[in-house]
């Protein structure tokens, strides 16, 4: 746990969402690319679950990145 | 929880660029997290690019091209051919005495042309060795991921006439 001055801990908490994000992108990056082998192999129904699934993706990196924002506005600003 | 960030009475350019050592670290985080938040936004793009194409695809109509006699070819005969256009080039094989497959020839990994090897019976990419079944084109080995497209053949009154492509995404 860490109990280092807050602005360490707002670093913490800064560096595991940003690896989260990293998570997802990941993850976004492999749909993409397996939809993608899918579509050019003629099967066209992938499209529509890929597509919400990559959806619901960004909307948790949106979620992390304003988490991130709103801890680094909290921080500096006191 | 708050989901926005808190109005500053601050110019913006001190938000972006802090005077201490310990501001910067939290600048360069946000901003390396804002870009990677823009990446995903793109997948998403790429994403809806591909259920648009899908939403208002429309199955293409293909010409029929004469490509051979049928007893042009001895059995594990190749004749190379192009369809449905001249930049689209197609391998055509006699696999046995009267059964006929034709594929397109380029490499559904990076479109190199394939070529038949008849003593192992199925179609080679020479460029990372990727090799398809000679009886429906699937992938038996290596990097591609997709089946070869097939090039539907009709056998009418002698010749072999190319009538549509198979497995043709896009």
């Amino acid at each position: 746990m860490n109990t280092g001055p807050p602005q360490n801990r707002g670093l913490t908490a800064i560096d595991g969402a940003m690896v989260l994000i990293v998570v997802l992108l990941i993850v976004q990056i492999w749909l993409l690319s397996a939809t993608l082998e899918s579509y050019l192999a003629g099967h066209r129904e992938a499209a529509m679950p890929g597509a919400i699934i990559s959806g619901i993706l960004f909307a948790a990196c949106l979620a992390l990145y304003r988490f991130v924002d709103r801890i680094d506005s909290e921080v500096r600003k006191g | 929880m708050k989901w926005f960030r808190k109005p500053s009475s601050a110019p913006l350019w001190q938000d972006e660029f802090p005077v201490f050592t310990a501001g910067e670290r939290y600048v360069s985080r946000r901003q390396f997290s804002k870009f990677l938040t823009l990446t995903s936004f793109g997948m998403l793009v790429g994403n809806l690019w591909i259920l648009a194409r899908s939403l208002f695809y429309r199955p293409p109509s293909y010409p029929r091209v004469p490509v051979a006699a049928a007893d042009e070819l001895a059995v594990g005969g190749v004749k190379l051919f192009t369809y449905p256009t001249a930049q689209d080039p197609c391998i055509l094989v006699r696999t046995g005495s009267d059964s006929y497959v034709a594929y397109s020839q380029k490499c559904t990994h990076l479109s190199c042309a394939v070529y038949y090897a008849k003593e192992q019976n199925r179609l080679e990419c020479p460029c990372h060795q990727g090799f398809f079944s000679v009886a429906d084109g699937s992938v038996l080995q290596g990097p591609p991921q997709r089946a070869l497209p097939r090039v539907a053949l009709d056998l009418e009154g002698g010749q072999l006439v190319a009538a549509g492509m198979e497995g043709a995404g896009a």
